[in-house]
């Protein structure tokens, strides 16, 4: 068993809320260590009450399992995980899912006036004509927008 | 002077978000309409994640874990603010004690990311980063309240009756900068009032532990589904 294998089946994974993406897209698995037939793995969620935790754990373990392996899985609260540790490939994956990704990061933590005044995309149409519904989606980590050019709503990755 | 301990510092802070997390959730099903279902569902869901990665830290100190922190202790023993006891099933009093809960919030997240504990101050900015939405959300509402002259009486009714319990949140350093922010936000005034301090227990906390407890008691060795 090797780094590269671990991530490679890490990176099979499919996120258990967007399935669209994988663990590895989506920036959680932050360290990988082998020691013989051991794999160290530091997970850090994104929102703390992410009730999905438990799930990715678990599979985690399974598909180190696969491998032969067994996952010594480590979950690191005090990381930070930001939206920027969302792979490149994973944003692509979730636009053409229909999920607008998150906007980078800036320096200063994002405002209401942001969200009700900025340019979000709509990943139907592209159209930059879009607005807020809600603040909060179907889970803490997005948020509702609407889309005035192709009457389409859809939901908005928070940049955290 | 030593530090206070993880279990000093944190286990009040958890309590509080646990007790509100869940006072949060009874609107689950009942909001106003079902973005906001949806919406203050997720706020509690969130604030319930925040008492866990808490509870962890403070279990880790103590020896134990985080279910028997969250739900194996005495009613007497919990450490949580009378605000977010208190079972008030009114749209602008819930608004009301979200805005005075948030902001008060706000101020003691800011004042522990700054610990010398690197894993107290890690969960801190965490908090603080989640939290954001939380309050971009009470100020949604109660810009929406103080448009209509009746919101803003029932909004201003509540905050005269909460607003005691919102200066019990903090310790009494931090009241000061709670009296400013809300004072500015609010475009009011707020009296110099008698704090409603922590350690004391309101009747309705004894209920609502009787109920979240109920399955883990029922089944000590551990509920499967």
């Amino acid at each position: 068993m090797t780094p590269a294998a671990v991530w490679e089946a890490l990176g099979r994974i499919p996120d258990p809320e967007i399935p669209v993406i994988s663990l590895v897209d989506l920036g959680v698995v932050t360290a990988v260590d082998v020691d013989h037939e051991t794999a160290r793995i530091e997970l850090t969620p994104t929102f703390l009450g992410c009730p999905a935790l438990e799930a990715m754990t678990d599979a985690i373990r399974e598909s180190v399992a696969a491998l032969g392996g067994e996952a010594d899985v480590r979950v690191r609260t005090d990381l930070e995980w930001t939206t920027d540790r969302i792979t490149p490939e994973g944003r692509e994956k979730l636009r053409a899912a229909g999920f607008a990704p998150p906007s980078p990061r800036s320096g200063e933590a994002p405002t209401l006036l942001q969200l009700e005044r900025g340019p979000f995309r709509c990943p139907w149409c592209g159209s930059i004509d879009t607005k807020l519904e809600n603040v909060f989606g179907p889970t803490p980590c997005r948020s509702l927008r609407y889309c005035n050019a192709c009457r389409q709503p859809f939901e908005q990755f928070k940049t955290i | 002077m030593p530090e206070p301990s993880r279990a000093e510092t944190l286990l009040p802070l958890a309590d509080d978000e646990l007790i509100v997390g869940w006072r949060n959730s009874e609107w689950t099903g009942i909001a106003p309409f079902l973005e906001e279902d949806v919406a203050f569902s997720s706020i509690a869901q969130n604030e319930i994640g925040h008492a866990r990665a808490l509870y962890e830290l403070v279990a880790e100190e103590l020896g134990t874990t985080a279910d028997e922190l969250a739900y194996d202790r005495a009613p007497g023993d919990y450490r949580c603010a009378p605000l977010v006891q208190l079972r008030r099933m009114d749209w602008a009093a819930t608004i009301a004690r979200h805005v005075l809960y948030e902001t008060a919030d706000a101020i003691r997240i800011e004042a522990l990311s700054s610990s010398a504990d690197p894993a107290v101050a890690g969960i801190a900015a965490r908090i603080d980063r989640e939290e954001v939405y939380h309050r971009m959300h009470a100020e949604m509402w109660l810009s929406r309240l103080q448009a209509s002259d009746e919101g803003r009486a029932r909004l201003d009714a509540a905050l005269d009756e909460l607003w005691p319990y919102g200066l019990g949140v903090l310790d009494a350093e931090q009241r000061p900068e709670l009296h400013g922010r809300l004072e500015e936000r609010l475009s009011r005034a707020l009296p110099d009032a008698a704090p409603v301090e922590r350690g004391s227990h309101e009747p309705e906390l004894a209920d609502l532990l009787g109920e979240m407890t109920i399955v883990r008691r029922s089944a000590p060795a551990g509920a499967r589904w």
